[in-house]
């Protein structure tokens, strides 16, 4: 039983990663081939370095990440500490609801109508271009806030409602209370959120597809547009290379996470024998 | 928690701000509150060009990289500092979507013949001003007249090219090829690559049956259908760009593809593999040329974009560097364009076509009504479901 269960690990991983290092493997290859290890090189590497069009893409990505996930962050958390204080419990799970609606719908139908809405609302106003940055940031936004409202909520169903009460009865304005006392316990749902809506953005294809403007491409419908031809061994390099800084990201996080979490464990139990 | 996330937040931030700095770009562009300008603040002009991906040559293997070269040589000449804004489309269909909805406007767009007829047809596109477009010269004679735009008045072509059989030497008999019969031999059953788009696999069975493949006739479209299920049975795969790993590695040993896309396939192939291409008796013709969408915002600019690109150095580069034949004199009579290519490939590129116009005005597939296209794709599905 317990070699089969590591046999069925192995297997598991090896699906997960043979792609990515079949991947890895071959942007080093000297030759354009995807087929045949001709010998090591870094030529792909320099080829994506000088590729100015490429680079401008990971910019635009990027750019686009960072601004949908520190904008849905911000109206996610605001919204769900709004839900979280309605009173009426019908009222509370309608919108609990109608926030998820997004998270379910499938991508290739919010994109098309949001692509719709934008088109409309362009020729409303009589614009030469209705899709744009803009109306991409706006999409993105859109699909990302579901995702940290559901990772804030159960953050402030765990804290203890008092907190802020307590606050507020030393003296504390509510809106000094929230940034005082609330958020520091909602941290980790908000960050979660954060992290979730920064990857999320970064991975999407079809949304952006269908709400993208002049001028204003991502890197997934570049890789995309490039099965005229062939995709180049440049997006091997890239790949590798936006692997590598997650997985460094990832082990930074979890590193100092758990070191942190550590130190208050061992402080609680400190704390436990001098009572 | 608190104290751990911080250093990821800054490596992200710091992240987007390495990057992000490169440029100005995620602020100059207009909101959907404006329409783009013609000139930024800082009185930079913008050009929007809308291209296939992997269609231009991009500086990439120490080549010209004709979008900042193109920046470069308006402002030396023109004295006012340009932005082009490059885009790419994976389809004609993609890139007709995105324009007849109104969504986005581009300044300049390389569709395909089928699909400029369309455009013309739904008023998408701007008669040229070839006043503006001197180098228009250097295009062939035989480039005139083409059945999508009969007037010469809407396009000016960038590339061509013909579908051909591609297939392995070292496994093919060379007295079994020459024609379409190669992709229906039973000889090579499990080695054989089709077209996975039911317009280029039904095209395959009807220039081997003599079939006019505009044909209106929904007889002669099943027909097409029968050859297909006959052959369905030796056909490894139904493939798009897949071709190029299966044919390079040897996992198949006859296919059909574009005549430029043979050469990538060249370059790649496994020491074991002997690839060979050859023009079957009729097959497909396609030109790709340059139009103004009606969504233009500067139509000089747009020209002068046009002009250049039929200038000899782009020109030259950007044949190089996609490996498709051009119709550009300036270009295939170029004796270190020949040297580079080679002698095999310029024969393979640029053979004697005779009549190129009346072969591509027979030959070349058009736009058919919808009508008879979902037809086609019942037909399809028949075949690859049943």
């Amino acid at each position: 039983m317990k070699t089969a269960s590591k046999i069925f690990t192995g297997l598991m991983f090896l699906f997960l990663f043979a792609p990515i290092v079949i991947l890895l493997v071959f942007s080093f290859n000297e030759a354009k081939s995807t087929s045949v290890f001709s010998g090591f090189s870094l030529r792909w590497y320099r080829e994506l370095f000088r590729d100015t069009e490429t680079l401008k893409t990971v910019r635009n990505t990027l750019v686009l990440a960072v601004c949908a996930a520190g904008v849905s962050t911000v109206m996610g958390t605001a919204a769900a500490v709004g839900i979280d204080r309605m009173r009426s419990k019908y009222l509370r799970s309608a919108l609990d609801t109608v926030t998820n609606i997004p998270m379910i719908n499938p991508d290739i139908i919010t994109g098309i109508s949001m692509m719709l809405m934008f088109v409309f609302a362009g020729r409303l106003f009589g614009f030469a271009n209705s899709l744009s940055f803009s109306t991409l940031l706006i999409a993105h936004i859109t699909f990302c806030l579901p995702y940290v409202i559901l990772q804030v909520l159960p953050k402030l169903r765990q804290m203890d409602a008092s907190l802020p009460e307590a606050a507020m009865d030393l003296g504390c304005t509510p809106w000094r209370a929230f940034w005082k006392v609330e958020l520091p316990e909602l941290l980790p749902g908000v960050v979660t959120g954060m992290i979730m809506a920064f990857t999320l953005s970064l991975d999407d294809f079809v949304i952006s597809y269908f709400t993208t403007g002049t001028g204003f491409q991502t890197l997934p419908i570049r890789i995309y547009n490039m099965t005229k031809k062939t995709v180049t061994p440049k997006m091997y390099a890239l790949a590798t290379i936006i692997f590598f800084v997650i997985l460094t990201l990832l082990l930074i996080s979890n590193l100092t996470g758990r070191s942190d979490s550590q130190a208050l464990n061992s402080a609680k139990r400190e704390k436990k024998t001098k009572n | 928690m608190k104290k751990a996330l911080l250093p990821l937040l800054a490596l992200t931030l710091a992240f987007a701000l390495l990057t992000g700095c490169g440029g100005s770009s995620g602020s100059s562009d207009a909101g959907p509150t404006q329409a783009p300008a013609a000139e930024d603040d800082d009185g930079t002009l913008t050009l929007n060009v809308y291209n296939w991906g992997e269609y231009i040559s991009d500086g990439s293997d120490d080549s010209f990289d004709t979008v900042r070269e193109f920046e470069a040589w308006y402002e030396e000449n023109y004295g006012q500092p340009i932005h082009v804004n490059y885009d790419t489309y994976a389809s004609n269909e993609d890139m007709y979507n995105k324009l007849s909805i109104g969504a986005v406007s581009y300044d300049v767009v390389i569709p395909s013949d089928y699909m400029i007829e369309r455009m013309i047809a739904e008023d998408m596109l701007l008669p040229l001003d070839f006043d503006n477009i001197p180098n228009y010269a250097n295009i062939d004679e035989s480039f005139h007249g083409l059945y999508y735009d009969p007037e010469d008045v809407y396009s000016v072509p960038y590339t061509y090219g013909v579908v051909g059989v591609i297939y392995d030497a070292n496994v093919v008999d060379e007295a079994d090829v020459g024609s379409w019969d190669l992709m229906w031999n039973e000889k090579y059953a499990g080695q054989i690559l089709q077209f996975n788009n039911p317009r280029d696999a039904f095209g395959t069975a009807m220039y081997r049956a003599g079939i006019d493949v505009n044909t209106t006739d929904r007889t002669q479209w099943d027909a097409a259908l029968a050859d297909l299920l006959v052959q369905r049975p030796l056909v490894q795969s139904y493939v798009m760009d897949e071709i190029y790993n299966m044919m390079e590695m040897g996992e198949a040993a006859i296919g059909t593809y574009y005549a430029g896309d043979y050469f990538t396939m060249l370059d790649n192939q496994a020491d074991d593999v002997d690839l060979r291409f050859y023009y079957p008796e009729s097959t497909n013709y396609f030109v790709d040329a340059m139009c103004i969408p009606s969504s233009c915002q500067h139509k000089d600019l747009a020209e002068i974009f046009i002009n250049y690109m039929l200038s000899e150095e782009p020109a030259i580069a950007n044949a190089e560097y996609i490996w498709y034949a051009s119709p550009n004199r300036v270009v295939y009579e170029n004796q270190d364009y020949i040297d580079e290519m080679g002698e095999d490939a310029m024969s393979i590129l640029y053979p004697d076509w005779g009549d190129f116009a009346a072969k591509y005005n027979a030959y070349a597939y058009r736009n058919l009504d919808s009508d008879l296209l979902d037809y086609i794709n019942t037909l399809w599905e028949t075949l690859k479901i049943n």
